[in-house]
């Protein structure tokens, strides 16, 4: 694998991961459980997909095909896709659309945090940029956590629950393949054992004060880093692609 | 044909699409302009990543070019250095509050959103520091939402980053 294949490819696990979660979220436009909380997630939302943009575009560049980042956020299939498993996963209840957000944002946190340190240009300033946003982020999903966790006993069950469903899809955020291992050579990706320790840290803490404990099975499902998604993408792809797949020269 | 300064100048009128009262350059989004044989390219960089008003800037920019008889405007985005609400000038500061969103607070090296620590912030129609934020995230991706606990009207934040 070239050093370009493999940026090619780091590119579309994070600006698809930006983009898929940016998706989820926007389902809750108008539906939020209250104003403040419906804006909050729209506006997650918002700087979700204007990362996936940015990284997108600069994937189409480096692929060097001519493909601008509708070409590929609205032309791929879902096995084209390298979204973490996680994103795509059904928004449920309030208590799953945090928790997901929650595990997200801590990883997102600590690894833009790194990539900043990135020996490629754009992608350390994509980081740069995005990490900002993240930080709000971050702050508002774990401040739910805890209040979910030490809410009511329906709130507390409802979280467990979204813990029981989710907690799986943590694992395959860590996993490296030969993309990783081409990049790291070159000072362009990071080495994501060391970020691991630092989600753990942080996800720990947080559930600690929401009294929440995190699962005994430690079943973990893998499959996003190799194009092999949950049942949910296809649905996801086939709302959002449906306009310019049917109409496909189709002006704003 | 124009200056780079008289570029920059025309440029400076134009109004943020959503903050109307500050113009792209008092915001920090117009960067700089770049004169060459071929082209006018314009820097801008945006606030935030998903910030819709920058299809609108960069709309504008190239009328505002166009009305001033320059048919070869182009716009670079650029992501470095990250935008901040440093550059946003005294100036437009004190325009913000008058237009009612009380401006960013300090500079960014104060990591207090990190920490989840509350700012102090002075309404900005009664002046009061007996307010509380009601949400993060506001109207817009830049601001947050707050309430004046004495005169009771809610108003926008400006987000320090």
């Amino acid at each position: 694998m070239t050093t370009k294949e493999a940026l090619f490819k780091y590119l579309l696990r994070l600006g698809d991961t930006s983009m898929i979660l940016a998706q989820r979220n926007a389902e809750w436009c108008g539906h939020g459980p209250f104003l403040e909380e419906d804006l909050a997630l729209t506006n997650i939302s918002l700087d979700l997909l204007g990362q996936a943009n940015s990284i997108l575009q600069y994937a189409g560049q480096v692929e060097g095909k001519g493909r601008t980042e509708d070409d590929l956020a609205f032309h791929r299939t879902e096995r084209e896709y390298y979204n973490h498993l996680i994103a795509e996963q059904a928004n449920g209840d309030y208590a799953k659309t945090i928790l997901r957000q929650f595990f997200c944002d801590a990883f997102d946190f600590y690894f833009y945090s790194e990539l900043v340190k990135s020996k490629d240009e754009m992608l350390a300033a994509i980081s740069a940029k995005s990490i900002k946003e993240i930080t709000y982020h971050l702050r508002h999903s774990s401040s739910w956590v805890e209040r979910l966790g030490n809410g009511t006993d329906e709130s507390h069950s409802r979280m467990e629950k979204a813990m029981d469903e989710l907690w799986r899809f943590t694992g395959e955020m860590f996993e490296m393949n030969e993309v990783d291992s081409v990049l790291i050579k070159e000072g362009i990706a990071i080495d994501l054992n060391a970020v691991r320790p630092k989600w753990e840290n942080k996800v720990k803490e947080v559930l600690e004060k929401a009294t929440l404990k995190i699962p005994a099975n430690t079943f973990m499902q893998r499959g996003s880093r190799d194009a092999k998604h949950t049942e949910h993408l296809g649905f996801i792809l086939s709302e959002m692609q449906s306009l310019p797949r049917s109409l496909p020269d189709a002006k704003w | 044909m124009k200056s780079k300064k008289e570029i920059l100048s025309l440029l400076s009128e134009i109004p943020d699409p959503e903050i109307p009262v500050i113009n792209i350059q008092e915001l920090g989004v117009l960067r700089d302009v770049i004169i060459n044989e071929q082209e006018v390219e314009v820097v801008i960089t945006p606030t935030y990543s998903g910030c819709p008003a920058m299809k609108q800037i960069e709309q504008d920019i190239i009328s505002t070019l166009k009305a001033a008889g320059i048919e070869n405007g182009k716009i670079k985005l650029v992501y470095h250095p990250a935008w901040t609400t440093d550059w946003i000038t005294d100036v437009a500061k004190e325009k913000l509050r008058k237009y009612g969103i009380a401006p960013p607070e300090k500079t960014t090296s104060d990591k207090g959103a990190l920490m989840g620590k509350q700012k102090v912030l002075a309404c900005p129609r009664c002046g009061s520091k007996n307010t509380v934020m009601i949400s993060q995230f506001g109207s817009t991706a830049c601001k947050a939402l707050f309430q004046c606990s004495d005169c009771k009207e809610a108003f926008d934040y400006f987000k320090c980053i």
